[in-house]
């Protein structure tokens, strides 16, 4: 029994060790950005001495920070809803309908989860080129959106497959067409899955940083991400601002964490276990 | 068998019936439209890239295979490829023993019920929803040489002589990349692998238990071989990472993947070569860096198909 005590103790120690490496940088960035510059420079690690929004301010003096946030917000609802509709749109055409080419469209589909399609970005930026999307939010949602459509129709489609046949055969009898049977008695019951997908893509689409890399250099156009480069590349010797920038760009993702760690964690998951 | 005498309850127009009909095959149409010119028509567009001649952004003659000869044969395409290439193999090795390894640890732990096993999950994972230019840029000022928070506690706990410009020195540059992406990625891993062990019957682990399997014999020669799935799918996942290493190179060190491209990844290279006009080449080289993008491509394809290949077969197997 004493032996098995011994191993417990030490499976808390190392989990808590490890917590605490995964949580104190965190906390760090956030209570830093509640100290003066001289402050942070003289002791680094010291929680803050007095609470001052000093930093906070003078970061909204240099950097459009509500219109990056903006920009992100517009960019990330825009792409979700997309992937959404028209992932769910596909999915049900591939899952309930038996046309001979269904296994070979999802199959398509799928191949895209293998592409890094980062490799694919010198043509990439040509075509967006091509089409006057550079420095155009819609760049970032069109990429989002066709980068989100494969994991999205493999989770999607394998739900609608569980879905009870009897379900759409009743609405059918009552004279429901194909649009009918997919909004109104399919998708109210995928919910789940919806979540899934949803977080998936918005957590992508919220934290990436290479696509507006390449095509967004209008300050105005610029996502947190991006903007965090401007910020660093700009004011790298103010730290106060810095640290201040890294926490107002995390705390959206880390509040939505908070509330629904559990979905995030599963969803997050769910995509790569299938 | 219900569905065949719809026809006859329904009593609308024939014509009404085959425009209704071919609704249906308007629903993959947005989805497969984004898809193929966004996804499928670039990744095509790279092959043939590769197989050109280009000044600037201008397209010139093909010329076959001669970018992927120059990219092994020229200097100094050849030894940046290869400083590079050995830089994501130490990044695939170190990110396989060091996160994952922990994360096999900490997965056990919680698999073995310690009280509070959600906050563990939700701590080691928060790292993961930062965006990795913020994982970058933070890090960047934790591990600055003078008011880094990690050299200051160094010094302050005694050990000044372990204090070093971490992102200056190219002995330790790539480590300590490698160290901080393990922190972003370690949660995720810890769930992967927790499900892996949830997933084995207890059954199987009692009778191997009665058989007087203990500690480490257990571990080894039970529940690893039984993880299989969950563990090739780290790996390939791993390995894919650390091939697209990018963005924590790039918030960290730049795209020279300084100091003395010692943290130069492919990725990097190729985002030189096809942006920034200082892969070696005078301005941009996208006949060159399509090239490295097609070598780095199938060298991705090959090994996950490798990879997936052999877990089917253990699944097979089991």
């Amino acid at each position: 029994m004493k032996g098995r005590n011994a191993t417990r103790s030490i499976y808390y120690i190392i989990a808590y060790f490890f917590a605490a490496i995964s949580l104190y940088p965190i906390l760090l960035m956030i209570y830093s950005s509640f100290k003066t510059n001289a402050e942070l420079f003289k002791n680094p690690l010291s929680i803050p001495k007095s609470f001052s929004l000093e930093t906070y301010q003078k970061l909204l003096d240099q950097i459009p920070f509500f219109t990056y946030f903006w920009n992100s917000v517009i960019v990330s609802s825009v792409s979700v809803t997309c992937i959404l509709l028209f992932g769910s749109l596909a999915a049900f055409y591939i899952a309930r309908y038996t046309f001979w080419w269904n296994n070979l469209l999802f199959f398509f589909f799928l191949l895209g989860m293998m592409i890094p399609i980062k490799l694919g970005i010198v043509p990439l930026f040509m075509l967006m080129k091509d089409l006057s999307l550079i420095n155009s939010l819609w760049s970032l949602i069109f990429i989002y959106t066709a980068t989100g459509i494969p994991l999205s129709i493999l989770i999607l489609t394998g739900f609608f497959r569980t879905m009870p046949v009897e379900l759409e055969e009743a609405a059918r009898m009552d004279g429901a067409t194909d649009i009918k049977v997919f909004w109104h008695v399919l998708l109210p019951i995928m919910r789940p899955a919806l979540g899934t997908v949803m977080i998936i893509n918005f957590i992508q689409s919220w934290n990436d940083f290479f696509f507006p890399l390449i095509f967004i250099t209008d300050e105005m156009k610029k996502t947190i991400p991006v903007g965090m480069l401007s910020l660093f590349g700009e004011y790298s010797a103010d730290w106060g601002s810095l640290f201040a920038g890294l926490t107002l760009s995390s705390l959206p993702m880390i509040v939505l964490f908070f509330i629904a760690s559990k979905q995030f964690m599963e969803g997050l998951t769910a995509g790569a276990v299938k | 068998m219900q569905l065949e005498t719809k026809p006859n309850v329904q009593t609308g127009t024939k014509q009404k019936k085959d425009w209704k009909k071919w609704v249906i095959h308007l629903f993959p149409i947005p989805a497969l439209a984004i898809y193929v010119l966004f996804i499928i028509y670039p990744l095509f567009a790279a092959f043939t890239y590769s197989l050109f001649d280009w000044q600037g952004i201008k397209r010139g003659a093909f010329i076959g295979i001669e970018n992927f000869i120059s990219l092994f044969t020229k200097q100094p395409f050849n030894d940046m490829f290869w400083n590079a290439f050995q830089n994501n193999i130490l990044y695939f090795v170190l990110e396989m023993i060091v996160q994952n390894g922990i994360a096999f640890v900490l997965a056990y732990i919680i698999y073995k019920k310690v009280k509070g096993a959600e906050f563990f999950k939700i701590a080691y994972f928060l790292p993961r929803l930062l965006s990795v230019i913020i994982v970058g840029f933070l890090w960047k000022l934790i591990l600055n040489p003078n008011f880094g928070a990690l050299n200051v506690f160094l010094n302050k706990i005694g050990l000044e002589s372990w204090a070093k410009p971490w992102l200056g020195d190219p002995d330790t540059a790539l480590i300590a990349i490698i160290l901080v992406n393990s922190w972003f990625g370690l949660g995720f891993a810890v769930l992967i692998f927790l499900a892996g062990l949830q997933g084995i019957p207890t059954n199987l682990i009692e009778a191997a238990r009665l058989d007087g399997a203990k500690g480490l014999t257990l571990i080894c020669k039970i529940i690893l071989p039984l993880m299989a799935p969950a563990i090739t799918i780290i790996t390939v996942l791993t390995f894919i990472h650390a091939f697209e290493a990018f963005e924590l190179v790039y918030a960290m060190e730049g795209s020279m993947g300084e100091p003395y491209y010692s943290t130069d990844t492919l990725a990097v290279y190729f985002y030189r070569l096809a942006f920034g006009g200082s892969g070696g080449a005078s301005s941009v080289a996208i006949g060159l860096g399509s090239a490295l993008a097609v070598v780095l491509f199938t060298i991705i394809a090959t090994i996950s198909a490798v990879f997936l290949y052999i877990l089917r077969k253990r699944e097979v197997e089991m």
